[in-house]
């Protein structure tokens, strides 16, 4: 630190930025998730379901769902002052869509959250991701109450490439969470060490 | 810009619901000055110049907001909408003309592809671990 080197103040540090993206159906989690490991609470502008005139939306198995998010959740991890990984919970509802290309550009990687009882709101994402070449990991967020499956099946269900991390994880629980975005970090570290040293042989 | 400010109103994200609030904060103006479009994670980092930006007549209270959040610690565009409760349209505006009066300049995020070496990966991973 150069204190008095003159009257002006230290000139800031300015970070390297990173940003993952929490994506997948509606109420599986998303702020949830955000909200267990992040500095800033989640970016709440949301509207009630009745208001956006959705009657067509299923909750079923949404207990006591009554609001839905209109814009992102955000949040701030800063790893050290000068390493800031940012994460954007993007809504899961088909019409909030074209958010995710602007979020997508430059993403380090993504999370795509599922639920077993409703795999299917799963499908976009997946497909979002693996078409774009984004490194992801889907997390199965374990509801109380819904079945368990042997991740195998999940992995069945959803098509995954082998090479697509897939883990169990509570989004409400800080430790469980970081191990969902340590794995997606590792999926991106595994895919750059792949394309920088190709295999000689 | 001296009319800003005045509004009070919850401002939803524009960008993100049907709901598209004129955009007066900004003299109407949607896409700043500046060339590129300011990615949500570019930092925004103060000018030695903007050390005493409130005196500077031609500045909004959220222009001058925005260059004192980010004087000790820079923050991206997202954070900046997040804590000004701002639509991300409007402060990419109200960046793009700080810029403009140079008080402040925007480093662009290095897209992970491009990332000098893998290493920042593994401290990514090691500072997720240690949080
Ligand atoms: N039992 C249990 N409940 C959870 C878990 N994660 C989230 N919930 C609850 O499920 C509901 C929906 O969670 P949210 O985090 O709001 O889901 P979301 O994906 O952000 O929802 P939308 O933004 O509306 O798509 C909330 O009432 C949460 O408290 C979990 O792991 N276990
Ligand atoms: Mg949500």
């Amino acid at each position: 630190m150069a204190f008095g080197r003159s009257s002006h103040r230290p000139r800031p540090v300015s970070p390297v930025t990173l940003k993952l993206l929490v994506a997948g159906g509606f109420g599986v989690g998303k702020t949830t998730l955000v909200g267990a490991v992040s500095e800033i609470r989640p970016l709440r502008t949301e509207e009630t379901l009745s208001e956006a005139g959705r009657p067509v939306d299923d909750v079923d198995g949404v207990e006591g769902k009554t609001t839905t998010t209109v814009a992102m959740d955000f949040g701030r991890i800063t790893l050290r002052e000068d390493l800031v990984l940012y994460l954007f919970g993007t809504p899961g509802q088909d019409r909030f869509w074209f958010l995710w290309d602007e979020l997508a550009q430059g993403a380090l990687g993504a999370v795509v959250l599922a639920d077993t009882r409703r795999l299917a709101d799963s499908f976009a994402a997946v497909d979002y991701f693996e078409r774009r070449g984004i490194p992801f990991t889907v997390a199965v967020n374990c509801f109380e109450g819904a079945d368990r499956f042997p991740a195998g099946t999940v992995r069945a269900a959803l098509d995954l490439d082998p090479e697509v991390p897939l883990m169990m994880c509570d989004a409400r629980d800080r430790e469980s969470v970081k191990e969902v975005l340590v794995a997606v970090v590792e999926h991106a570290l595994n895919r750059a060490t792949l394309r920088r040293e190709p295999a000689v042989n | 810009m001296s009319d800003a400010g005045q509004d009070t109103q919850h401002w939803f994200d524009g960008e993100a619901g049907p709901v598209v609030r004129p955009y007066a904060m900004t003299r109407g103006r949607t896409s700043s000055t500046v060339r590129h479009r300011l990615d949500l994670i570019a930092v925004v980092v103060p000018e030695p110049a903007a050390e005493d930006p409130g005196r500077d007549q031609t500045l909004s209270p959220e222009h001058v907001e925005i260059v004192e959040r980010c004087r000790d610690t820079p923050q991206s565009i997202a954070e900046l909408a997040a804590g000004l409760d701002l639509p991300v349209g409007v402060v990419r505006v109200l960046v793009g003309d700080l810029v403009e009066d140079e008080l402040v300049h925007v480093t662009r995020p290095v897209p992970p592809a491009e990332l000098p070496d893998v290493n920042i990966l593994r401290e990514v991973i090691n500072g997720l671990r240690a949080l």
